[in-house]
């Protein structure tokens, strides 16, 4: 059931995602940068939290008073700023539920990666607490509401003395201090919830935690024009004697508290339930995925390409424990390795073209070896009855995830090392060689994406060799929804291939991968 | 590895972006919500009061004081227990409360505390607190009946504090 609901969401997002690729592109794709977006709106209700805090006043009859100051007679700074401050909160929460349905949705939660998911959840406690307290602050009617909701609410946890509520029994019952006490939680919350951040994102490596300066720069935008046609405003002083009712909710924040009305008792058995529910998502069921990275130390001479590419901080350089004259070594931290392969991809010892001895590499993965890979070329090579001939190297996770048809299929596509372009190109095993990954701005191994079309672009170690025909190589970067347009790329490509001078012999490839093995 | 993005391009993101924060505002104070109904108010009927100790105090023996260290002789030993408060709340004669409440704290020791809400239809209405606080075990130690007038959307909270004589509104 849940696959099956983690497929409907993926569909959802995958027609969501690729209109906005195709609206601004890849790079540029907020739902794409959800997790940079949110910490970039962190920061704006930071600082517009310290811009407001300069000109609030604690008090039962200040607090309102000095908000009521700066909304109307400056509102042309605070006035914005408190919008900011207001609706950048409110769009932590809408990014935030984005982010985590997205990782569900692209199962990127298991496994290894079960870290960054469960530390998430005390992320979204966190992000309510800081909302919900900045609300009382204002000691408007909403701030009434949410006060004297709020602590029935705690009341009816048996772990305070006195009924919290009592604080808002009557106008004479409330004093100064609480305000005092209230700032100070709504400064300490954030911060906790900053440092819950920094945790959330310490099992990758890389983590994207600003977006790209022209999103910022138009999310910026879009806030302040939104805050300048509707700013944020208080409803009216609260008022102990009086029940505020009707009350304007912030829905992003309050939509549970009517629960906490009438029921509060299943309010904190949903929450509860709720918490737990997601906290063991990762288990339910757990993630059967291949086994580990596996360093081979003749092989390897700690050179360090493979800790700079892999994108879970899985693998570490330490000292050296044979007696290869090499200061360093790999050592591979199983339980945040995610068996994605990049490693293997980015090995300068991944070389196809060795004839000597048993194809090992520095780095591999023992259940899909890089042997496997060339093995696999061979095979496509023998089988293949079709002219031009190609070879596609796809990522089990994109468009090409459910091709068998003349393909490679990887767990992601930056697990081939470039040489295996060349190799499948230069020895006649393909006419042309299709690298066909996730979508650019969907990678389900974060970086594979990014770091194979560098790899072929010339810009990052290994370097497809300059010699590598390039009109013979097409890269397709789609998500599993549009197989439809990989197969057109596929036919357009193999057309271009035909009118290409001197096509490969299909005749050859045996013969040479005698020679090869 | 991506192209520029034109202007046309960029100022659709905007507009995305935008619309997604002009949801964000439309709902950071709306629909409202209605707490209780219009022709409504609501009547809180909280303390927090320490009953009589569970056990009288009592006077030690000489030969009990002996056995005690020299700086510990206290003549009189009184338990820290408490006892629970039976109270009681009545609106236009109907009992919407009633019950012991249990002292605070591990070694029941603290004040009994109560907080609840009853939602009343706007107009007059006659209250009738009562509260026991004493070895006494029937009747009450402290009771209030009055008439009140409740206004749409009016709280009205009923307190007790002895020190001003028993049951308080505020």
């Amino acid at each position: 059931m849940i696959a099956a609901l983690r497929h409907g969401v993926r569909r959802v997002f995958d027609v969501a995602e690729r209109s906005l690729d195709r609206l601004a592109g890849p790079a540029l794709n907020p739902l794409a940068q959800l997790g940079a977006l949110g910490f970039f709106l962190f920061w704006i209700v930071a600082v517009s939290g310290i811009y407001l805090f300069m000109l609030f006043d604690t008090g039962v009859e200040n607090a309102y008073a000095s908000v009521e100051w700066y909304s109307t007679r400056h509102a042309w700074h605070a006035g914005v700023m408190r919008s900011f401050h207001r609706y950048a909160s409110d769009m932590m929460v809408v990014v935030m539920a984005l982010h985590l349905l997205r990782e569900f949705a692209r199962d990127r939660y298991r496994g290894a990666r079960w870290f960054s998911w469960l530390t998430g959840v005390p992320v979204i406690w966190f992000i309510y607490m800081s909302g919900i307290t900045g609300y009382w602050l204002v000691w408007d009617q909403l701030a009434q509401y949410v006060a004297t909701t709020s602590t029935e609410l705690l009341d009816w946890l048996p772990i305070f003395g006195e009924p919290i509520a009592r604080n808002f029994l009557a106008p004479s019952s409330l004093s100064n201090r609480f305000f005092t006490l209230l700032v100070f939680l709504h400064i300490a919350v954030p911060l906790v919830l900053l440092f819950m951040l920094w945790i959330h994102i310490q099992r990758i490596t890389r983590p994207k935690v600003n977006p790209p300066r022209t999103l910022a720069a138009l999310t910026m935008l879009a806030l302040f024009a939104v805050s300048v046609a509707k700013p944020a405003l208080s409803q009216g002083p609260a008022d102990l004697a009086r029940v505020p009712s009707p009350v304007g909710l912030d829905w992003f924040y309050l939509s549970l508290y009517p629960l906490a009305d009438a029921a509060p008792g299943a309010l904190w058995g949903l929450l509860a339930a709720a918490t737990v529910m997601l906290a063991a998502m990762p288990w339910l069921p757990p993630l059967r995925r291949m086994r580990p990275a596996v360093v081979d130390l003749p092989h390897c001479n700690g050179c360090g390409r493979c800790v700079e590419d892999c994108p879970y901080d899985a693998l570490q350089l330490v000292p050296r424990t044979d007696d290869l004259p090499y200061a360093l070594e790999v050592a591979v931290d199983t339980d945040k390795c995610v068996s994605c392969g990049i490693c293997t991809g980015s090995c300068p010892s991944s070389t196809p073209f060795r004839s000597v001895g048993p194809l090992v590499t520095g780095i591999d993965l023992p259940d899909l070896t890089f042997a496997s890979q060339r093995e696999r070329v061979h095979e496509l090579a023998e089988v293949s009855d079709q002219s031009p001939r190609l070879l596609v190297i796809g990522c089990q996770h994109g468009a090409a995830g459910t091709r068998t048809d003349g393909t490679l299929s990887l767990p992601c596509v930056a697990m081939a090392p470039p040489s295996l372009i060349d190799y499948a190109l230069s020895r006649g095993f393909a006419d042309g060689v299709v690298v066909a990954g996730c979508a650019e701005s969907a990678c389900y191994n974060r970086l594979g994406v990014e770091w194979m079309q560098q790899r072929i672009a010339g810009e990052r170690d290994p370097y497809l060799r300059s010699r590598v025909p390039r009109e013979r190589i097409l890269s397709v970067w789609a998500s599993p929804t549009e197989g439809a347009r990989l197969d057109r790329e596929l036919a357009e490509f193999k057309n271009r291939l035909a009118t290409l001078t001197e096509p490969q012999s299909p005749a050859e490839a045996p013969a040479i991968r005698e020679a090869a093995s | 590895m991506s192209a520029p993005v034109s202007m046309p391009r960029l100022a659709g993101l905007f507009v995305v972006l935008a619309a997604v924060m002009a949801f964000a505002a439309a709902f950071s104070d709306a629909p409202a919500y209605r707490q209780i109904p219009p022709d409504t108010g609501v009547i809180k009927f909280s303390f927090s009061h320490r009953a009589d100790r569970s056990q009288e105090c009592r006077r030690l023996t000489p030969e009990e004081l002996a056995k005690l260290p020299p700086n510990m002789r206290r003549p009189v030993e009184c338990p820290r227990g408490r006892r629970g408060i039976v109270a009681e709340l009545t609106i236009d004669n109907k009992t919407v409360f009633s019950g012991e409440i249990p002292p605070s704290g591990f070694a029941k020791d603290g004040p009994s505390q109560i907080y609840r809400r009853f939602v009343v239809k706007a107009g007059s209405h006659t209250v009738t607190a009562r509260l026991r606080d004493t070895p006494r075990t029937e009747g009450f130690d402290h009771e209030r009946t009055e008439a009140v007038t409740v206004a749409p959307g009016q709280s009205l909270a009923l307190d007790f504090r002895p020190e001003h004589g028993g049951f308080v509104w505020r």
